[in-house]
């Protein structure tokens, strides 16, 4: 996993609530058998029509908008568990999603992928929906190690709330499967203490 | 004092890491054939063996053919998914149920019928209705593929303990009214955030009544309110459902778990972190409007205005996409499909329910209509009912088992701007093919639908 530490990048914004996995990557796309490529059909059915020509509206095929952070609307990411939205979101180019809140299961895999989820207040998410609106190439800061949102045009800094394991991760790029692989010990030690009546 | 939940949550931390989170011991891992082949890429790469393969069972269900079962699948990318599964399960040594075994089904349908699931365990699968399990009083939940893998490797997940919520549904549900209308009901009250960074405990009367079919509908759809899963304290009708089940305990073993299953109800004083209650005679038979299973409502009531639930912007993009306009009734409106499956209500109780409604009528002319039972067993008893000849007789064709329409990533799709009354969990944009048009409902309303070729209130029948 690639360590993520701080960036300031431009944002696209998406301010609609109830995101859900089946609009990030629909499920036909779900048949490969590897991690890469999923960016090319991220929000595929926002993004191109029946003839897979671009929909002019959709934000991601709006030149004035680009950059490594998406902000979007409340309850990003529910419905299915499918870890593709991660993937499809990062190998798209973004670094970090902004919203007011996450779906827990998108969360978890967007964190487990590098992918830095931000949650922040409505009223700052609504600041920063407003200042995009007002001028695309506005630019913003996420700093892991000091858990702040900084928004550049109006200054305004918002400290997020990250779990202290998952932030080491993050900035060293660790991946939660070699730090359970060194819990081995406590693992088997417990399944021999386990009264083992209910499985 | 302990709820259920904690009950089962602390019996299986192993250990606890800095800043909250938990290392959590997993007993049953499902898996399929979408969200597990990075998995077993990953162990590979990494050179790391399975901790406990008998901990494991695999199916193929989300890709599978409904057609044809018995012949190669004729779609060249989900033929090699469900093929590296049984590559993969053969490598490492998995107990695969794949086309053409008699317990092949959807994952959430098989677990429970075989007694895999069982009261006070933990279980995952790369798959968010893993929640159907928690009917049992299990903690069962989705994972993604990283997960998977770190299952797979270590038996274990790493995640903070969720909140506790728990929602009481007291009263007698009116008849014609299901458990899935109860769960579209209770959705349609919190949203699709309501449930958020929480378990949820479902209790009162109106969920002890409910037959195991009933309580894993409710469960099942606990993830389309947010909710990390659902569960239901475990009783009689529990243990009756799981005795003699092919991998139920049996003999001495049996008394000793019913023993323990005993115990783990929530304690009389134990408190929850957020609680509601509702009303079962308040629940009408509920259909969705919009394109997120929270736009629900009433089978006689008008589509709502925006709320602080929809917001404006929601409501548009979901009215322009359903055709559908804000106050609209949906009672009368004609609809084009009915599909009758997925892991929410695909046993052989929502097909009998289904059946009961179809006996000796005939679907409309308006109307395509599939029923898929939702593993080869619920086929095979649906059979030996003369199910398949009552559906066949009224015009609904009889399908095998699998996922199907409920996300279309097998040939079931419907059509662009076509209306689908789906017995299924999700009413997403595309989810059952690019542009279709779903409308989540019971398998009542849904029949009634078929039938009548639009709309209708089952309890006018």
């Amino acid at each position: 996993m690639t360590p993520f530490k701080q960036l300031t990048s431009t944002a696209v914004p998406l301010p609609i609530e109830d995101v859900d996995t089946d609009q990030i990557i629909p499920a036909r796309f779900l048949k490969a058998t590897t991690r890469e490529g999923f960016g090319e059909n991220l929000f595929r059915d926002w993004r191109y029509d029946k003839l897979n020509q671009p929909k002019p509206d959709f934000v991601l095929n709006n030149p004035a908008y680009a950059g490594d952070i998406l902000i979007a609307g409340a309850n990003f990411g529910c419905g299915s568990s499918r870890e593709h939205a991660a993937w499809a979101i990062q190998d798209y180019g973004f670094r970090v999603v902004v919203s007011s809140y996450f779906a827990d299961i998108f969360k978890g895999n967007a964190l487990n992928n590098g992918l830095l989820p931000v949650t922040v207040s409505p009223a700052v998410l609504d600041e920063a929906l407003r200042t995009i609106e007002q001028d695309s190439g506005a630019r913003f800061t996420v700093n892991l190690e000091a858990q702040t949102f900084t928004n550049e045009v109006t200054g305004t800094v918002t400290e997020f709330e990250i779990d202290e394991y998952k932030k080491t991760c993050l900035l060293n790029g660790y991946d939660d499967i070699d730090f359970l692989l060194s819990q081995r010990e406590k693992i088997e030690s417990f399944e021999r203490q386990r009264l083992d009546f209910s499985l | 004092m302990p709820t259920l939940f904690d009950k089962v949550w602390d019996a299986h931390v192993v250990t606890s890491v800095p800043g909250g989170a938990q290392v959590l011991y997993i007993d049953r891992h499902l898996i399929h054939e979408v969200t597990s082949p990075q998995a077993f890429n990953g162990l590979r790469q990494r050179g790391i063996p399975l901790l406990r393969r008998d901990r494991i069972v695999a199916t193929a269900d989300h890709n599978v053919p409904t057609k044809d079962q018995d012949k190669p699948i004729a779609e060249p990318l989900s033929r090699k998914q469900v093929n590296m599964l049984t590559e993969n399960c053969a490598e490492f040594g998995v107990e695969l149920y794949g086309l053409g075994h008699p317990y092949q089904g959807i994952v959430h349908v098989i677990g429970p019928e075989l007694g895999i699931t069982r009261p006070g365990i933990t279980m995952v699968c790369g798959d968010s209705h893993t929640s159907t399990h928690g009917a049992f009083g299990a903690i069962a939940f989705g994972i993604g593929t990283s997960q998977v893998e770190q299952v797979m490797a270590t038996q274990c997940v790493l995640m903070e303990k969720p909140r506790k919520m728990r929602i009481n549904i007291e009263g007698e549900l009116q008849a014609g009214v299901t458990a899935k209308d109860l769960i579209l009901y209770v959705i349609a009250q919190l949203g699709t955030g309501g449930g958020t960074g929480h378990f949820v405990e479902y209790a009162g009367s109106a969920i002890r009544n409910l037959s195991m079919e009933g309580r894993m509908t409710v469960c099942n759809m606990s993830i389309e309110m947010g909710a990390r899963g659902g569960l239901i304290a475990p009783d009689q009708t529990t243990f009756d459902y799981l005795e003699g089940r092919e991998f139920s305990p049996r003999g001495a073993d049996w008394d000793e778990a019913v023993a323990h299953w005993r115990t783990l109800p929530t304690d009389a004083d134990a408190t929850f972190d957020t609680e509601y209650t509702y009303r079962a005679e308040d629940i009408p038979p509920m259909i969705t409007y919009g394109t997120n299973p929270g736009m629900g409502m009433g089978v006689t009531d008008t589509i709502p205005e925006a709320s602080a639930l929809h917001g404006a912007a929601s409501m548009e993009k979901a009215m322009n996409y359903m055709d559908l306009e804000i106050g609209q009734h949906m009672e009368g409106m004609p609809i084009d499909y009915v599909f009758i499956g997925s892991c929410t209500n695909s046993r052989i109780e929502d097909l009998r329910l289904a059946g009961s409604l179809v006996q000796g009528k005939r679907v409309a002319a308006n109307v395509t209509g599939i029923v898929v039972p939702g593993s080869q067993q619920v086929a095979k008893q649906a059979i030996a009912e003369g199910l398949d000849r009552v559906f066949e007789a009224a015009g609904f064709e009889f399908r095998g088992a699998g996922c199907s329409a409920c996300l279309g990533m097998n040939e079931d799709k419907v059509p662009a701007g076509r209306y689908c009354v789906s017995t299924s969990n999700r009413n997403f944009e595309g989810r059952q093919g690019p542009g279709a048009r779903t409308i989540l409902a019971s398998p009542l309303t849904a029949a009634a639908a078929a039938v009548a070729g639009k709309i209708v209130d089952v309890r006018d029948i």
